[in-house]
């Protein structure tokens, strides 16, 4: 694979790379004037601006974790401007006008050509009736109740849903960055399942028009009804790339009784340079809620992206035989450096918890695994099973684990594994002397090793993100 | 078997290599032809596992000297790839584990690398799956091998079983063969050695690597060398194995220091 390719992954793209000082822009700082003109700009209601309020006070008393086992340089919060009027892209007319060079970084990770369209910054329905797909599984979606929409949207057109559920899984009190996110978001995605409803498709972020651009505080909500179920896609394979640096969202999950959700994430932001100037730092909030009887919650996430990474998708299993579920495979290359993990805490009898982790650390990278198990007093048959694997590829990097347990209730089973490897020289060697490049000996053998993470990804989300594995590591090994 | 017409595999000349600047190989002559089968014998540490090593470009070990031919090409100017897709094979002595690849995905990859390197036809899974199965009846190998990770928690003699598996899927011209023996009790040894000997064709040559005799009875060799500090410092028949074992190493080597001085 060519250096060219490399260079692509690892380097801003420049169309998409540069700030327009738009007029609309409010001006750095953070004060609760700034939190007003943002709801007001988005002409929000009383009690949206409340909430917004109520944060922000609180978030002025927090102070800034320091916990995770990563560094940067100080962030000066009022050097940010924290709200910009989301305008539509500049679109280009048609896909001769896409840099080829990011057309071929799409075809080798295999994203669907109508994505690439619409990644590349193309007007959809000039190339293709994407439109009209959309505007079809729009109307698919509404024929059995379900609402898809912005954020935005779902304030304006069902706030009885966003005020009754915003803030019950993640309140504006949590953490240092779920309530600045709380206090100035920008937008994000809504999703509700009735009761009793399967929703026919994946949902996935990309069909969700008119709000490609929801800026770096973005808020998701997704609530699903009894009995209702529900696969979320989020994030693409593509590189993404943006002006800001922090980035801090917050996701919140409800599922009520016998209601499922399954939330994956496929990450990639830009990293920074080989040198690790630059990049986006990820600080997310992400949590589930097994609120129901028999409810369940399944986070699957491929992380290859990020200057820095802090994340911790999360779930409460409250309602008795709930089960939640964390598949990861974290990624850092060169100077990037990850700390996630998850969090599951048992309050329900008989509730049960997965957690696989796959860290891979190449270049000087640093990768730390970091989960919480929390079985309560009344939780009882609790069970836990934790895998944290970690793979190592040269001798510069590093990987660590960070396991707490925290067990109140003796009829609980709590179960611990954890193992360390390396891509080994002598490895290598065996695949060269079958014919075999080293770099598809690599791929194989990371493959082999996220395999118990990629079986719970949809399918094609699952092939993409293979190559994206081989593509983030090209150049590390050999 | 012996023919005089027969073309010349692999020709060694004055071969010397070097691990971390300490001489390992100091000069090595060996010729090599299709259809021969050589044992290369000697003590521990005399340099016999370094030799096959060097053979297939392990990274470890830097060639500081002599000239190799593998039939027409420089087989030093290879890479450990091409010198595989070309037909050079390595049993290793201790193959290596893979956690987490499987076996049977390995072995397809191997194979329809070097197919494809050779102009010949790739296998897809389903006629891979035929394929492999006959060769492993060979081996009395159960097909429950394909779905295990890669010689990870194998037995000694399952490694060794499943590297004549991989020197029966590459189809080798030349295929070198090091301690296949250690670590198999006598009956896989039989079914190892049986294996190998239907594999072997008037076409390819085959070098044992090894401490003992033992192996050389199932699997005749035409000719025996004894290595010693880095060279080969005795050249016989199978003969020369049986003394060998009767009367060990010491008196080659004397026979050697004389012969120099």
């Amino acid at each position: 694979m060519s250096a060219v390719i490399q260079n692509l992954v690892n380097q801003p793209y420049k169309h998409g790379f540069h700030t327009d000082i738009e007029s609309d822009i409010v001006p750095k700082g953070l004060n609760e004037d700034v939190v007003r003109v943002i709801s007001a700009k988005k002409r929000e209601p009383d009690w949206l601006l409340e909430f917004r309020l109520k944060a922000f006070r609180h978030w002025q008393t927090m102070i800034e974790p320091e916990w995770p086992n990563v560094k940067y340089p100080k962030i000066d919060f009022q050097d940010i401007s924290y709200y910009s009027a989301p305008r539509p892209k500049a679109t280009k007319k048609s896909m001769d006008e896409v840099d080829p060079e990011l057309l071929r970084t799409f075809e080798k990770l295999g994203v669907p050509m109508h994505e690439r369209a619409a990644l590349a910054g193309v007007a959809v329905d000039v190339v293709f009736d994407s439109v009209s797909v959309t505007t079809t599984y729009k109307e698919k979606l509404a024929e059995v109740g379900i609402i898809f929409c912005s954020f935005s949207e779902a304030v304006r057109d069902h706030p009885e849903l966003v005020k009754q559920y915003l803030g019950s899984v993640v309140p504006h009190t949590d953490n240092f960055y779920a309530a600045l996110n709380s206090a100035v978001f920008s937008d994000g995605s809504f999703c509700y399942i009735p009761k009793g409803v399967k929703c026919p498709m994946d949902l996935s972020t990309y069909f969700r028009i008119n709000t490609q651009d929801t800026g770096q505080f973005e808020r998701t909500l997704i609530i699903a009804e009894e009995g209702g179920q529900v696969s979320y896609l989020e994030g693409c394979t593509a590189p993404q790339f943006d002006t800001n640096q922090l980035h801090a969202a917050v996701v919140e999950l409800i599922a009520l009784d016998n209601a499922e959700i399954k939330y994956s994430t496929v990450q990639n932001w830009y990293a920074g340079d080989e040198e690790g100037k630059g990049g986006i730092y990820n600080f997310v909030t992400k949590r589930g809620l097994c609120k129901g009887f028999n409810s369940k919650i399944s986070w699957t996430q491929v992380e290859t992206g990020s200057a820095i990474t802090w994340k911790y998708p999360s779930c409460v299993l409250l309602g008795d035989n709930s089960v939640g579920e964390f598949y990861s495979v974290a990624l850092t290359n060169h100077h990037q450096q990850a700390d996630t993990g998850t969090k599951m805490v048992h309050v329900g009898k008989n509730t049960r918890s997965r957690i696989i982790s796959k860290g891979i650390s190449a270049g000087l990278s640093n990768n730390s695994y970091r989960g919480l198990v929390k079985i309560g007093a009344r939780a009882d048959g609790a069970r836990n099973y934790s895998q944290c694997d970690s793979m190592l590829i040269g001798d510069l990097c590093g990987a660590h684990t960070f396991p707490y347990l925290q067990v109140a209730n003796k009829t609980a089973t709590v179960e611990h594994e954890a193992s360390t490897s390396k891509i080994g020289e002598e490895q290598l060697f065996y695949f060269s002397s079958r014919g075999i490049e080293t770099e598809e000996a690599v791929s194989m053998i990371i493959n082999g090793f996220v395999r118990d993470v990629f079986i719970h990804l949809p399918m094609e989300f699952a092939v993409e993100a293979t190559k994206l594995l081989g593509l983030k590591l090209e150049g590390s090994v050999g | 078997m012996i023919k005089d017409n027969a073309s010349e595999v692999l020709k060694v000349q004055g071969l010397t290599a070097t691990v971390d600047n300490r001489e390992i190989l100091c000069g090595i002559d060996l010729s090599v032809r299709a259809g021969e089968v050589h044992a290369i014998m000697g003590p521990n540490g005399s340099g016999k596992s370094t030799f096959a090593k060097v053979l297939v470009g392990h990274p470890a070990y830097e060639v500081t000297g002599g000239m190799v031919r593998f039939d027409d090409a420089d087989l030093l100017e290879l890479s450990p790839e091409d010198r595989a897709r070309r037909g050079v094979f390595l049993g290793f002595q201790y193959p290596v584990e893979v956690p987490g690849v499987t076996n049977g995905g390995f072995l397809r990859l191997a194979y329809n690398t070097v197919q494809s390197a050779r102009g010949k036809e790739e296998l897809d899974p389903l006629e891979f799956d035929d394929f492999i199965r006959e060769k492993m009846e060979l081996l009395e190998m159960d097909p429950g091998f394909l779905e295990r990770s890669l010689n990870a928690g194998f037995s000694g003699g399952e490694k060794k079983r499943n590297e004549i598996l991989q020197m029966a899927l590459l189809e080798p011209r030349l295929s070198i063969l090091d301690e296949t023996d250690s670590g198999l009790d006598i009956d896989a040894l039989r079914i190892v050695a049986n294996g190998v000997n239907q594999l072997h064709t008037s076409e390819d040559a085959i070098v044992l690597v090894t401490h003992y005799q033992r192996l050389l009875n199932y699997i005749e060799p035409d000719y025996v060398h004894v290595m010693e500090n880095g060279r080969i410092i005795k050249t016989g028949d199978k003969g020369l194995a049986l003394q060998l074992e009767d009367r060990g190493y010491d008196w080659v080597a004397q026979e050697y220091r004389e012969r120099a001085a």
